[in-house]
């Protein structure tokens, strides 16, 4: 199964107001970018040379914050009730 | 509002734990929780070993919402193509189960919160807390967007990447090496066949774990059975996402993709992909449990023990939150709420299963970051195996130069040497 789909199996309450803020600029620059394979929502990705990032997907591990080597990922958990919601945990 | 008597924060086992045994007695306590509903944001294997939860709580196993009692342990160490596995399986029933049960936090939080509430401790769901409050270098409360709540003293219990014990002081920023970061799929299977296929009768479950199924990275895998679904995890250590080209799902994928793996939770239906960090820094990276007016517990102090084969984190978290009540209500008694007199709190730790395990194997550490224990020592095992379980129908060597030309032929003796010296110190 593919990672889209796994992600679909869990209810999320969008915040609007994002919770994990990038500073892509900085990222482009970072040789290892470990954030890209460590994040399990897949929420970091290059593309056509650009890095990107989401934080829909996220599913609030905290993974990124720490591996990040430039410590530029400015990072908290979803205000209360937004964010994803397991069923089992 | 008044002053309360405390606030915790955090609705895991550790908030729940501590705002029950306040609660339980006659304190004030509010127990605040990001998550609508305790338990949506938690992930756990997860096997609770309940000795401590029956002291808060006698017989919570009939009364909490539980899965299967673990009746058959299995450490398997994974090849390519092969496993070789130990196999521990105990008719042996005592009174107060402590060979552990299989939960799923989401059922179980909430259960546990809802005791707490009960109890009469304030349950405030949905609010995450954003700060602390201060008078001068006690700590005196809570902020959570505008609203600002006091109270004598704040229970921090906010998990794995507590930001309380961050603006508290308590913890410098955490490194990668002291984490793990914890994948988990969920499979359906019809009760009848897991019981069938994992050898279980009525009630019985199975708590199984793998080393070599990580592509050599540390960290390891496990499966549990609940009464009608698999719990299926992978942990890797986050120093090897620095070094890998392989995503994490992709990571979960290759272990799925083990051929044992494969028959375990054939049929399945997949219902959830989760994650969640693990603290594996043990007992060097414990924070610093208190200070005026505030106390540190569970994952937000790294209060829990990882044996390699197993992870045990909810006990740790409960018996800390026990021990964190017990301060604040003699703390209440004497109205001193300083460290000095919340020093207590470390005592009682130190003097308890918590500290004193972390403690004996503090060098545990170091024996579950070797490489080899991942790939060459699992190989090693499966191949040595494969001589011995196989007939080629020519000369064989005697058993123990087998399994020296085996060893050899893997590793060089002065990395033997160094491993062996890591197991015995750190086991
Ligand atoms: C994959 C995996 C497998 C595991 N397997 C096992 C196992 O088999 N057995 C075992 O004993 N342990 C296991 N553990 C470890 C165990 O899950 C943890 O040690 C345990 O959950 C710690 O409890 P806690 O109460 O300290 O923290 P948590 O359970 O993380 O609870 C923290 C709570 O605080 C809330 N929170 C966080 N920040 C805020 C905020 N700012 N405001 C309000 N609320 C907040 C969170 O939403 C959460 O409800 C496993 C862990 C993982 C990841």
């Amino acid at each position: 199964m593919k990672l889209e789909e796994k992600l679909g199996l869990i209810r999320y309450n969008l915040d609007k107001e994002p919770h994990i803020i990038v500073n892509t600029e900085k990222c482009e620059k970072c040789r290892t970018k470990p954030c890209i394979v460590g994040c399990p929502a897949g929420c970091f990705k290059i593309e056509e040379n650009k890095f990107l990032f989401q934080y829909e997907d996220c599913i609030e591990c905290g993974t990124c914050k720490i591996i990040c080597p430039k410590r530029v990922i400015e990072w908290s958990y979803p205000r209360g009730t937004f964010g994803m919601a397991f069923r089992y945990g | 509002m008044e002053n309360l008597d405390a606030i915790v924060v955090g609705a895991g086992p550790a908030g729940s734990a501590a705002a029950y045994s306040l609660a339980k007695n006659g304190l004030e306590v509010m127990l605040v929780e990001r998550a609508k509903t305790p338990g949506e944001k938690n992930v756990s294997g997860g096997v609770l070993y309940g000795q401590v939860l029956h002291n808060l709580i006698p017989n919570y196993w009939e009364k909490a919402p539980l899965e299967r009692r673990i009746t058959t342990h299995r450490l398997s160490l994974l090849s390519n193509e092969s496993a070789f596995t130990l196999d521990f399986s105990s008719g042996k029933r005592s009174p107060v189960p402590n060979d552990g049960y299989s939960i799923n936090r989401y059922k179980f939080d909430q259960w546990f919160a809802e005791q707490a509430e009960n109890a009469g401790a304030l349950l405030a769901p949905g609010i995450r807390v954003d700060d602390l409050l201060w008078k001068k270098n006690r700590i005196i409360g809570v902020k959570a967007g505008t609203d600002e709540v006091q109270a004598n003293v704040v229970i921090a219990a906010d998990g794995v990447n507590s930001q309380l014990a961050a603006k508290a002081h308590m913890r410098k920023e955490h490194t990668s090496e002291q984490m793990g970061l914890g994948i988990k799929e969920v499979y359906k299977l019809p009760r009848k066949i897991i019981e069938e296929r994992f050898n279980l009768i009525g009630n019985e479950g199975a708590a199984y774990h793998f080393i070599g199924c990580t592509k050599g990275h540390p960290g390891g895998g496990f499966l549990y059975t609940n009464q009608d679904t698999l719990s299926l995890g992978l942990v890797i250590f986050l120093p090897a996402f620095e070094v890998t080209k392989d995503t994490a799902p992709d990571l979960m994928e290759h272990y799925k993709s083990h051929a044992f793996i494969q028959r375990l939770i054939r049929d399945g239906e997949l219902k959830e992909y989760s994650a969640h960090l693990v603290p594996e820094g043990g007992y060097s990276k414990i924070t610093k449990l208190y200070t005026n007016g505030f106390l540190v517990t569970g994952d937000a102090a790294g209060l829990a023990f990882n044996i390699g084969y197993a992870l045990e984190g909810m006990n740790f978290a409960i018996a800390s939150g026990i021990a964190a009540a017990e301060t604040v209500i003699a703390a209440t008694k004497t109205g001193d709420f300083s460290k000095r007199s919340l020093k207590r709190y470390e005592q009682v730790l130190r003097d308890s299963f918590v500290l004193k395990d972390m403690k004996t194997f503090k060098r545990a550490h170091n024996l579950f970051n070797n490489p080899r224990l991942h790939s060459t020592y699992p190989k090693l095992v499966n191949t040595f195996a494969h001589d011995l379980f196989t007939s080629k129908a020519v000369p064989r060597q005697k058993l123990v130069q087998l399994l020296i030309r085996h060893v050899l032929g893997n590793v060089t003796i002065p990395s033997l040497i160094r491993d062996g010296l890591q197991v015995v110190r750190g086991l």
